[in-house]
């Protein structure tokens, strides 16, 4: 027997249209702030562009700093999404059925967030276009495919392609069901988007067909994606602690780390939210709690790999960046932060059932994850530059400025944002994913025990 | 463009046993390349613009101490890290072992100067700037660059266009070791030092000071360092990048030979 209440249809959909149909009271107010947030956000990079990249605390051997950290960390939480959708889908895990639509949509958002962020790095993002897009046809100009920056591009792009259409076509069945219950303008934008749906076998045959396709699909582009991005340094072989040959499953590891626990937290906030307490139970929390247990011990079994395989080589240069990380101030205290709060704080939490039905709890670890993440790509990043090779006499600190620093706040507030924009407007819990879920699941005996069974999906 | 008829593969040699660190070669490539002037910001910043720079290392502890001098300019890899990594051809090896680095083109990704490590790449953090009674020194020939754009040593690429558009191309002569001494189309470092311990000239000519110290060197590779007959190595050997510069070592005294194996 699943927790809590069983629902009928009509429940589910008034329950789950509420965050579309009538407007909560906090919305409006919340939006204001972090709409003043990103305004803060765009003068800074206005001022940004129009003085030069001074304003930022960057300098001669640190010349990566904040925002290509916070370009890894946000393209790590959009690898949540097809962890959640597409692997779990394939394995035909049934709590996944709640979740997929916010982690698909998370990812989304991430992934747009994080491109701009090696857009206002560059010294003259105007120009992005010869980068990204061949340019000059004429002279034969093609940008350099033998570069990561160019691998990155196509490896975002087409994740955001492939997880635009996911999406899409999971929310048909819901687009269907929104034009049945509105009137007027709305209900003539949802018939354009429902495309036609009437809910017949032949539709729902393709709709699932295209949906386990692409799910398949998508797969390779999942491991890929985060690979190339660790290739920017993996590639990169001046910089001796980034020149390293485990950074594409380290990386992909803890992409999907801390992107499932960024989706918990979201799902969770949903839940407080918008009431959604018989969708989003505290067996799906669990599951998602059980899952990360076992990607983050993956993912500190790859952290200790790097630092060994690091150490083992014995090269001064790359004991330096080690020495830097683990005693030189304040990469230390940060060093300690991030291996307690990525690792030790969640997983401790994680381990018992009662803590990972407690919503506060999860929140904190899920949370905790995220700031360990984030410092561990600077920890990556940073060290590594600030005494990248054996000439002493140019090794320098990095201190982020003002600017750096609101800038990737604002990056929190645009995805924070665009999600509860999302949710005004398309439903973040999946209803026909609910529904086929509570068609398919039944009950067996097992001796004296009634135990909740699920017919194969396909 | 000023093409040149003769294949030119240039090159530099600095002798670190001449070196005693006064920095005029810092001073001349400052003057001549446009470079920004360096306050007392651009270094607390560390964003100090040195195209070549001399790095100042102490050896052995007090009272025998002694000051270690290394000027460190763009290398000209053959084999060079930056490259590849460049997603516009912003920087590219030319034909005349020249890495050279296009203003125009580039989009300011800082790939480069992450890994190039020699560190001699900068970065226009500002626009640069000029008092106005400085405005009439800037060198014609140099582009001023503009903020967001990646730049580093060219070889003083426009004394050698200048060089062979005067000596190759209106004299029919070859741009070799005694024409560039005689026009000043070696780069202003070199033209600068008072010790003579940079030497620039053209690996492909036979005439050429340096070519004895680079044919010596590219016969035995980091391998067989010890059967050098020099005292010629380049820096960072052991990344493979191939410089167009080789540095010879400082004699030391105690040691009673100057082809020793130790810097």
């Amino acid at each position: 027997m699943q927790e809590g209440r069983v629902l009928s249809t009509r429940e589910m959909n008034r329950d789950l249209l509420r965050s579309i149909l009538d407007t909560p009271r906090w919305f409006w107010p919340v939006v204001t702030v972090l709409g003043l947030v990103l305004l803060i956000a765009a003068i800074a990079i206005g001022i940004m562009v129009n003085r030069g990249l001074g304003v930022t605390g960057l300098n001669r051997p640190v010349a990566w700093g904040f925002f290509i950290t916070n370009f890894v960390f946000w393209i790590g939480i959009s690898h949540a999404g097809v962890m959640l959708s597409a692997i779990l889908r394939l394995a035909k895990a049934e709590w996944r059925r709640p979740a997929t639509r916010a982690a698909e949509v998370l990812t989304l958002f991430s992934l747009m967030t994080a491109m701009i962020m090696p857009i206002v790095h560059t010294g003259r993002p105007w120009r992005i276009l010869y980068w990204v897009f061949p340019y000059d046809f004429a002279r034969g100009i093609w940008p350099n495919i033998r570069t990561p920056l160019v691998w990155d591009p196509s490896a975002i792009l087409t994740y955001l392609t492939s997880s635009t259409l996911f999406v899409i076509i999971a929310l048909i069945p819901d687009f269907a069901v929104l034009r049945d219950h509105t009137t007027g303008i709305a209900h003539r934008v949802y018939s354009v988007l429902a495309m036609g749906w009437e809910g017949n076998a032949r539709q729902w045959k393709l709709q699932i067909v295209a949906g386990v396709l692409l799910s398949a699909l998508i797969l390779p582009v999942f491991v890929s994606v985060h690979s190339i991005v660790s290739w920017d340094f993996g590639m990169a072989a001046s910089v001796k602690s980034w020149h390293s040959t485990v950074f594409a499953p380290y990386f992909v590891v803890g992409a999907v780390h801390s992107g499932v626990s960024a989706v918990a937290f979201a799902l969770i906030l949903l839940r407080w939210c918008y009431g959604w307490q018989d969708y989003i139970r505290h067996e799906h929390i669990d599951a998602l709690g059980r899952l990360l247990i076992v990607v983050a011990t993956g993912w500190f079994y790859f952290l200790v790999m790097e630092i060994l395989f690091g150490m083992y080589g014995r090269e001064p240069d790359e004991l330096m960046v080690r020495q830097t990380q683990f005693t030189y101030w304040p990469y230390n205290a940060w060093f300690i932060v991030f291996v307690i709060t990525t690792y030790f704080i969640p997983v401790i939490l994680w381990l018992s059932r009662a803590w990972r039905r407690n919503l506060w709890i999860m929140s904190i670890a899920c949370i905790s994850v995220n700031i360990g993440m984030w410092l561990e790509r600077f920890l990556i990043i940073v060290p590594g530059l600030i005494n990248k090779q054996l000439f002493t006499f140019v090794w320098a600190d990095y201190r982020p400025s003002i600017f750096e620093i609101i800038i990737v706040a604002a990056t929190f507030a645009l995805v924070t944002m665009l999600m509860l924009l999302f949710s005004r407007v398309f439903p973040l819990v999946p209803l026909y994913d609910v529904k086929e879920g509570d068609v398919l699941k039944t009950q067996v005996q097992i001796g004296r025990r009634t135990v909740p069974a699920t017919f194969r999906e396909d | 463009m000023v093409t040149s008829r003769i294949d030119h593969k240039w090159g530099m040699v600095v002798d670190l046993d001449r070196c005693n660190g006064c920095q005029a070669c810092v001073v001349a490539c400052q003057v001549e390349n446009n470079l920004p002037i360096n306050d007392k910001n651009a270094f607390l910043q560390n964003r100090a613009y040195e195209w070549i720079r001399i790095e100042r290392y102490w050896e052995g502890d007090y009272p025998n101490i002694k000051a270690r001098f290394i000027p460190i300019l763009c290398q000209h890899c053959e084999n060079a890290p930056c490259e590849p990594v460049c997603p516009v051809f912003a920087t590219y090896r030319n034909d005349e072992g020249l890495n050279v680095q296009l203003y125009n083109r580039c989009v300011g990704t800082r790939y480069c100067i992450n890994n190039c490590p020699y560190q001699v790449r900068f970065f226009n953090y500002w626009h640069p700037n000029w008092p106005e009674r400085l405005q009439n020194q800037l060198n014609p020939d140099v582009t001023v660059r503009t903020r967001g754009i990646t730049e580093k040593c060219t070889f003083c690429i426009q004394r050698l266009r200048r060089g062979q558009l005067q000596v190759e191309r209106r004299n029919g002569g070859e741009l070799g070791d005694s024409t560039l001494r005689a026009g000043n189309h070696m780069p202003a470092c070199v033209q600068a030092c008072p010790t003579n311990a940079l030497t620039f000239g053209d690996q492909n000519d036979a005439q050429s000071p340096i070519k004895p110290y680079f044919d010596d060197v590219n016969r035995y590779n980091i391998h067989h360092e010890s059967e050098r007959q020099t005292r010629g190595y380049r820096m960072l050997e052991d990344m493979n990048t191939k410089p167009n510069v080789i540095y010879l070592k400082k004699v030391d005294p105690n040691k009673g030979s100057s082809g020793g194996h130790h810097g």
